[in-house]
């Protein structure tokens, strides 16, 4: 977190009113397409009482409704226009967490958990916390090889594992 | 005086060496989990969930309700120190803490908030003790249309008092009850929304969901406000214990008030953040000297926290007596119990005796190991909060990866824990509430369950719901709740009076 400029002076990005919208759409669209998918299973009566489609169908048509709702609110609302959602630096900074994290995951597929996460919060403190390279290797190892410990081999909780824990004959 | 003699046997199934060393982990783990942010009380315990698949019931819940405690207690030390509120609900404590803090008075502002936590808590617990049993009793009459009725009380108490907007509510509550209804439905077998994708049959685990709404949302989150830990020197010595103590009673009014309060919010489910706000508010109201409050006053401290503990604790109380969450924490722990097996409801009351009343029992002695585990470590503590973020940061992210693969072993829910932490942030941003959703998650399938069980039979009528008194006043009650900021209004109108109800301070995220 080495950045300057505060929030304050953070240029807008993107509007509060903006992503209320998109949200509120992409909710609406997900309504119509539960509610499609629960319809065509059935949502009436069978003799034996509520067909399967039944619940979720009406809650997707509540679902439906609200965003319709949230849509015109955030429409109508002249605060939500000014309100700033997100900054352009800011936005920044949740990148820089979020796209290591997608990279730790798939990482995490790749050679398995331990040594993903090594990597990830060595490379996280190098990178991004520009911290000394000794200390967030040690950091990460430490974490790692504990993690390991109480989830593996204490409690027996497995996790994905790959070539480095083979060899290790785990 | 049955409850004492359950109580004491409780302690009796509590008091091994095994538990109680289950108990000092659990506080101190759960204090960590308060002070860091990215960790609360609902995602906290659900990564630790894990943990307790291979041990036996009452182990696992002393365990991970004392991880609630500590996370109750730590989320004060960083609103006083840092003047950053480790949780929501300590968000009203931050008003007076923080002030007093930067008097040279952290000290008296700790021991304040924690010997405040711990009177709330056994207020709380004192209430579970002797009213749970006897609403389990009661809710033993229970059918499927009673439940159901219950369950729509809870629901519609969310939408009637909740603070958002109406419809962000609803949308939260159905948006969680969709998902839960992914996958095999359980009366027909028929695959409902999996759209021909096998990840999708096993539906969505609420763990996974509450991992990525709270714990990955909460990270990008404080990564975007720039968090900076630059906090007052924390060190508590006896003497100022001491001293703070015996001033203490002189506010008694003021801790019984906000107990009060607690208990109230914590049963419906308007939770401990509403609590603290409302017992803060209260005490401003009516205290001598109101005008003091945000510059450091101990009432200040006294008041949110007490509350906020007290609606904490109460929050177990439904989930006990009748197997509805009182809390996003609650609702965590409820998916516990029928990991391990047990069925919740009124029936634990009756046939898991040693469970329900161990549960209690370490409720007080949780509590009291707390607080003075808390006043002896605070400076520990706090110096973790000195710690980079960028060190921080990416250990919690890994400790929510290995919570949410553990849940069914499934990689995907990783994938998924990640898109639920996108969703996390764009909700808190655009202030949808989570709360309603996770218990809905929880609750979906019970509630559709009861729902079709009442309905068997049945060609569309909803009758069923007024078909006897007890029945039909819970779901008018529910009515009523939904419609209540109506029926306010309407109130106010009748009366006449202009004078509005001034809402508690919301924390603005935006």
């Amino acid at each position: 977190m080495s950045d300057g400029p505060h929030a304050d002076v953070d240029p807008a990005l993107v509007s509060t009113r903006s992503v209320e919208l998109a949200v509120m759409a992409l909710l609406f669209c997900l309504s119509i397409f539960l509610g499609w998918d629960n319809w065509r299973i059935g949502a009436g009566w069978a003799p034996d009482g509520p067909q399967a489609g039944y619940f979720p169908f009406y809650l997707s048509v509540l679902l439906g409704g609200s965003s319709l709702w949230g849509i015109v609110a955030a429409l109508r609302s002249e605060e939500l226009r000014e309100e700033i959602f997100v900054g352009c630096s800011a936005f920044g900074r949740v990148l820089r967490v979020f796209l290591p994290t997608i990279g730790f995951v798939f990482l995490v597929q790749l050679i398995g958990l331990y040594v993903a996460s090594f990597i990830f919060i060595a490379a996280f403190m190098v990178f991004v916390g520009k911290l000394k390279l000794w200390k967030s290797l040690l950091t990460g190892f430490v974490f790692s090889a504990l993690m390991f410990y109480v989830f593996d081999v204490q409690f027996n909780v497995l996790m994905p594992k790959g070539p480095l824990e083979a060899a290790f004959g785990f | 005086m049955e409850a004492l003699e359950s109580l004491l046997h409780g302690f009796g199934v509590l008091l091994t060496f095994h538990n109680m060393l289950l108990m000092l982990v659990g506080i101190c783990l759960g204090i960590l989990v308060g002070v860091l942010p990215g960790l609360g009380g609902p995602n906290g315990v659900a990564i630790l969930l894990p943990l307790t698949f291979t041990m036996d019931p009452t182990s696992a819940i002393v365990l991970l309700s004392c991880i609630y405690w500590g996370a109750l207690f730590g989320g004060a030390i960083t609103s006083i120190l840092f003047n950053i509120p480790g949780e929501a609900w300590s968000v009203a404590t931050t008003f007076d803490g923080y002030p007093m803090a930067q008097k040279g008075q952290a000290a008296e502002a700790l021991t304040a908030a924690f010997t405040a936590s711990f009177f709330g808590s056994i207020a709380a617990v004192m209430l579970i003790t002797f009213l749970a049993p006897w609403i389990a009793t009661f809710a033993l009459r229970f059918g499927p249309p009673e439940f159901f009725a219950v369950y729509l009380l809870t629901f519609c108490t969310f939408v009637g008092l909740g603070k958002e907007s109406r419809h962000k509510i609803i949308i939260s509550l159905a948006l969680g009850f969709l998902l839960a209804a992914v996958g095999m439905d359980t009366v027909s077998g028929e695959l409902r929304m999996t759209f021909g994708s096998v990840e999708l049959l096993r539906g969505f685990d609420f763990l996974v969901a509450v991992i990525g709404l709270f714990g990955i949302s909460e990270i990008l989150l404080a990564m975007e406000e720039h968090l900076a830990f630059k906090g007052q020197e924390a060190k508590i010595r006896l003497s100022v214990v001491w001293r703070t103590w015996l001033t203490l009673p002189r506010y008694w009014l003021t801790l019984l008030r906000s107990s009060a309060i607690g208990c109230w919010l914590g049963v419906t489910p308007g939770g401990a953040i509403a609590a603290s706000f409302m017992g803060y508010n209260l005490a401003k109201r009516f205290s001598r000297d109101g005008a003091n409050f945000g510059k450091g006053k101990i009432e200040g401290v006294l008041a949110p926290e007490t509350a906020a503990h007290a609606a904490g604790t109460a929050a177990l109380l439904p989930m006990l007596a009748l197997g509805i969450p009182g809390s996003g924490t609650a609702a965590v722990l409820l998916g516990g119990l029928m990991v391990w097996g047990l069925q919740p409801g009124p029936l634990l009351f009756v046939e898991q005796k040693d469970f329900v009343w161990g549960l209690i029992a370490s409720m007080y002695l949780g509590n009291i190991a707390g607080l003075i585990i808390v006043l002896a470590t605070v400076p520990l503590f706090a110096s973790v909060l000195r710690v980079p973020f960028a060190t921080i940061a990416p250990m919690i992210i890994v400790s929510c990866a290995i919570g949410a693969f553990a849940v069914q072993n499934a990689m995907f829910d990783i994938w998924l824990m990640l898109g639920f932490g996108v969703v996390g942030y764009l909700f808190k941003k655009t202030g949808i509430p989570l709360a309603p959703m996770t218990l809905a998650l929880v609750l979906g399938d019970k509630a559709e369950d009861a729902f079709r069980q009442s309905m068997i039979g049945l060609d569309g009528g909803l009758g069923i719901f007024w078909s006897n008194k007890l029945v039909g006043t819970i779901t008018t009650l529910a009515l009523v709740m939904l419609f209540w900021p109506l029926i306010g209004k309407a109130i106010e109108l009748v009366r006449g009076s202009g004078r509005s109800v001034p809402a508690g301070g919301e924390s603005s995220r935006a």
